[in-house]
């Protein structure tokens, strides 16, 4: 009777769990199986005891089949509730059932530095024969824990996304591989420091370069939460998990522009979850994971036993395939690291092989050289490109040779050249000591005897005022006067109740004053024109891949007609603007962001175009600015091909400043969000226009999120300054002369006017 | 002597204050969408972030400049005459019948039965320790302070003077200091309220508190 009991209570829990993930659909099978039940538990007093075991059997098989029966029929949105249920496998039960054995890093439970990031050593052992292996790993991941409500839910704070980076270097330094597991909905949004946005692109620069094997599984892969510990060479998600740029609330808000935490509709929720495209059979055909690891019907629960075998064997093959396509035999890298595992490894049992996980120093250098491509060729082609293959090809031609014609003016000829100057100044240096030496004693003595009569110029400098040099301020000249300044009104500055600032003419203020109020120095926000020129060299600026236009991958209802309408309003193709450009003749490549073309977010079309920019300027030995005039994030119709931006960009960034270049960001009016978190917020050199907005989260989501109440001037530039994450502060009107300043005394090695 | 109970009955006559808004600046008028005996907010948010009711825009040079309610309240008069009319500032636009809080009642009551004892310049103010120990063992409103008394230590930049209370005798009521903070010039730093007061002004306190209906 017991047993009976027990299993009944197991099927309640089971039909519980299958009414919360319907949550409250009229579902006929969940119906008949409420039926069922009552009717089972209203009879099973007067059966006999033989008829109660059939009886429950009979039950159970049906519960089987009905989950397999309804497993078909999950939308999206239910697949959101089952990874958010805290039934849902968490870390921890990984750890216990795919790992022979770990140590829990850096915490217990609630006491540690954040209890949503859990960190562990553990190992897989593995047998060859009669002997046993035991291969370490650094296990590395965000924990729901059931529930528990110190764990956040996953929602990892700026600090524990630090401790993941520290363990990731320690993992580098013990040449042992690092799997992680995503179960987040997005980072905690606080900016103290190190910041949710900078910490993440730290995070993303940092792995974009980590010498060790990194794979990782994807349950909730809540957006910049998830880039944070996701960028993997090996990417697998769980059959019934999501991965997106934002959760299906966040973009029914959006959608259904409902402000101040007011809930959107149900079907409107249901409607972004299946048009973001997010489920992992979504992501793998776009590309965007490696491989689906399948889940028993309706997603796994900590007792499905042989779900964990078959994580941990997935898990297994998917490192050794990482290390075996670093190893030296060419032929054995060709075999495994095409794009299709071949129909003989599909049955590949782990168990049975052992592949040694560390790498050799070459194997290292060409693990993140794969890592790098492999990003590289993600969300390929999801924009409009009108040039036809001959143009294509003609670009090609042209970046070859400036490969060709770089490699001989400052590798082959350049380096000796430099090679030789070095030789001739240290000769010129030591001939210069030497008859300094031999003829002192004789100058001393005359200038002794006859006393010095201090040259001209030396008089007149001491004697006379320095003169102010020209830094390349316009006193108020501008070449570009913007369109706000023909307009015939006064304008009130918004600190005027604060600090008395008298009102200021349309015509003054964005013609000679630049924007800038002349009482208290607020900056009023300006257009990108602007900035493009007035800050170069007039008619230095050589745009390029202007043909690159934004798209709507996804198909997202309704946004074809609101890129065409943000198309014509600017006259742009994308929200992204490179170029080339001289200040007082040194050459650069700008990356600019426009906030007039949809909030300046980040579609794959941006992305591709920041990418091409700092593959020129590498190529070419220019420095790279990236000018953001304001962003609002990752365009969310794209969904993961967006966010997947992130780590694309991040590498490239990565890829610029190892090969010796110089990466400068300026902020201008408001940047939020993704782009700060990864290619933006990872440069060494970050600054900000005066009255700039940065960090990672808007007012409205941090309320919502978090449910903490920040002041006004959270995200304001001063604070942005205080907190570390930007290393100055910039007057609109001094840009040119700060970045010819930066120009000549920031960056790498790798410049070609250095 | 204060008759407090008469105090409080006159403001219980006229329970709201009527703050008339007038125009910061010179312009043409446009109401906004209002009425007279609507509800209007005052600025509210943890830092006042959220901008009071729109009343009225005064535009000058094409640069429709907004006037928001100050305080919470109801309207009681628009002078609609003057939609669309220049005017100079300093002209009245509308008149807001605010109701008065129950912290509110209270600040008028202490202000009209307290002497209030300001600080001289800004510092650091600590009481001296024998009152100190006093009040740490009966709390401040057993303290009997009188005039030129010694009362504070007065701390700023490594300096600390003896500053003797100047006033009328009485109880401490209130302190409007905390350890270790500075208080700036002319700020008040106690509030003393004569013997015979005190049961009287606990007492209204305490029924304003019990008693009072704050009007939307």
């Amino acid at each position: 009777m017991i047993d009976v009991e027990k299993k009944l209570h197991r099927l309640n829990d089971r039909l519980a769990y299958i009414k919360d993930i319907f949550a409250g659909k009229q579902n006929e099978a969940v119906r008949m199986l409420q039926v069922r039940l009552d009717d089972f538990q209203a009879r099973v007093a007067e059966m006999s005891a033989q008829e109660r075991l059939s009886a429950i059997s009979a039950m159970e098989e049906l519960f089987t089949f009905m989950e397999q029966k309804l497993d078909e029929q999950l939308s999206p949105m239910d697949k959101v509730r089952i990874v958010r249920h805290p039934q849902r496998i968490c870390l921890r039960d990984i750890l216990e059932n795919v790992y022979d054995n770990y140590t829990e890093i850096g915490g217990q439970d609630d006491k540690s530095i954040d209890p949503s990031m859990l960190i562990a050593r553990a190992y897989i052992t593995r047998r060859r024969g009669k002997a046993l292996h035991n291969q370490p790993v650094m296990v590395i991941g965000q924990e729901t824990g059931h529930g528990d409500e110190f764990r956040n839910g996953g929602s990892v704070k700026p600090w524990g996304n630090a401790k993941a980076l520290q363990y990731m270097k320690v993992a580098e330094i013990e040449n042992i591989p690092v799997h992680t597991f995503v179960f987040t909905p997005g980072s905690y949004p606080i900016e103290d420091y190190p910041g949710a946005a900078q910490q993440i692109a730290r995070n993303l620069y940092e792995m974009a370069g980590l010498k060790v094997p990194i794979v990782a599984v994807f349950s909730e892969g809540g957006s910049g939460g998830a880039e944070a510990i996701g960028l993997a060479d090996r990417r697998l998600m769980l059959s019934h998990g999501y991965y997106s740029v934002i959760s299906p609330e966040g973009a029914a808000a959006i959608e259904g522009r409902l402000r101040d935490g007011t809930r959107a509709a149900p079907e409107l929720i249901e409607r972004c979850a299946l048009q973001l495209k997010m489920t992992a059979q979504d992501n793998l055909r776009h590309g965007l994971i490696d491989q689906v690891v399948e889940e028993p019907p309706l997603g796994a629960k900590p007792y499905h036993y042989e779900f964990f075998q078959s994580l941990r064997n997935e898990l297994m093959r998917a490192t050794d395939e990482v290390v075996l396509t670093t190893r030296s035999f060419a032929l054995l890298r060709g075999a495994i690291s095409q794009p299709h595992r071949p129909k003989s490894l599909e049955n590949y049992n782990a168990e049975n092989f052992v592949t040694r996980w560390s790498l050799s120093t070459k194997a290292r250098d060409r693990l993140v050289v794969l890592r790098q491509k492999k990003f590289r060729n993600l969300s390929n082609g999801r924009w409009i490109d009108p040039r036809t293959s001959f143009d294509l090809m003609l670009t090609k031609i042209q970046a070859t040779s400036t490969d060709l014609l770089n490699l001989f003016r400052h590798d082959l000829w350049g380096r000796r050249k430099k090679q030789l100057g070095y030789a001739v100044e240290e000769m010129d240096a030591g001939a210069r000591m030497l008859l300094h030496r031999i003829f002192n004693p004789f100058f001393s003595f005359t200038r002794e005897l006859f006393g010095t009569k201090p040259r001209a110029k030396i008089a007149e400098e001491l004697t006379t005022l320095s003169s102010w040099e020209e830094d390349g301020s316009k006193n108020g000249t501008w070449s570009y006067i913007s369109s706000k300044a023909k307009e015939d009104r006064a304008v009130t500055c918004p600190n005027a109740a604060k600090y008395g600032c008298l009102d200021l003419w349309a015509p003054d203020l964005f013609g000679e004053f630049a924007g800038v109020c002349t009482h208290c120095g607020y900056h009023f926000p300006m257009g990108y024109k602007w900035f493009m020129y007035n800050v170069f060299d007039p008619g230095s600026i050589r745009e390029f891949n202007q043909e690159i236009e934004a798209t709507n991958p996804l198909n997202w209802d309704g946004f074809d007609a609101k890129l065409e309408q943000a198309k014509q309003k600017t006259g742009l193709k994308s929200g992204c603007i490179t170029f080339e450009a001289s200040i007082n003749n040194t050459r650069m490549c700008v990356a600019l962001l426009a906030a007039s073309f949809r909030g300046g977010s980040v579609g794959v079309a941006e992305g591709e175009k920041f990418l091409s920019a700092i593959e020129r300027a590498q190529r070419k030995r220019l420095p790279v600015l990236a000018y953001v005039h304001g962003t609002a994030g990752i365009r969310i119709q794209e969904g993961t091909n967006g966010v997947i931006q992130m780590p694309r960009c991040t590498i490239g960034v990565r890829r610029y400043i190892d090969a010796g270049g110089l990466y400068l960001v300026v902020y201008d009016t408001n940047s939020y969000a993704g782009p700060v978190a990864s290619f933006l917020g990872c440069s060494p050199y970050q600054f900000a226009i005066r009255s700039t907005n940065l960090g990672f989260a808007g007012r409205g989501v941090i309320k919502e999120t978090t449910g903490l109440d920040i002041p006004p001037d959270y995200h304001d530039a001063e604070k942005a300054l205080s907190r570390g994450h930007i290393q100055g502060i910039w007057d609109r009107r001094d840009i040119r002369a700060n970045l010819q300043q930066a120009l000549v005394t920031m960056g790498g090695r790798n410049l070609y006017y250095k | 002597m204060l008759d407090i109970s008469k105090l409080l009955e006159e403001i219980k006559q006229t329970p709201f204050d009527k703050v008339e808004i007038v125009s910061p600046w010179c312009g043409r008028v446009s109401f906004a969408d209002i009425k007279e005996e609507d509800p209007v907010a005052g600025p509210s948010g943890n830092w006042l972030e959220v901008p009071g009711t729109l009343l009225a825009n005064v535009e000058r040079e094409h640069n429709p400049k907004p006037v928001r309610a100050p305080e919470k309240g109801r309207i009681e008069i628009i002078h609609n005459e003057l939609e669309g009319q220049f005017i100079e500032a300093g002209t009245p636009l509308l008149t807001l019948k605010h109701f008065l809080t129950k912290q509110e009642v209270i600040q008028i009551i202490l202000k009209q039965a307290l002497h209030l004892f300001n600080a001289p310049e800004r510092a650091k103010y600590y009481f001296v320790p024998e009152v100190d120990v006093k009040i740490r063992a009966a709390g401040h409103r057993s303290v009997r302070i009188a005039n030129g008394m010694d009362l504070f230590i007065m701390s700023r930049m490594k300096r600390e003077a003896i500053l003797p209370y100047s006033g009328p005798e009485g109880l401490i009521y209130s302190v409007y200091f905390s350890h270790n903070e500075n208080v700036g010039a002319g700020e008040p730093l106690i509030g003393v309220c004569p013997e015979e007061l005190m049961p009287i002004v606990e007492d209204v306190v305490a029924r304003v508190q019990a008693e009072w209906e704050e009007q939307e």
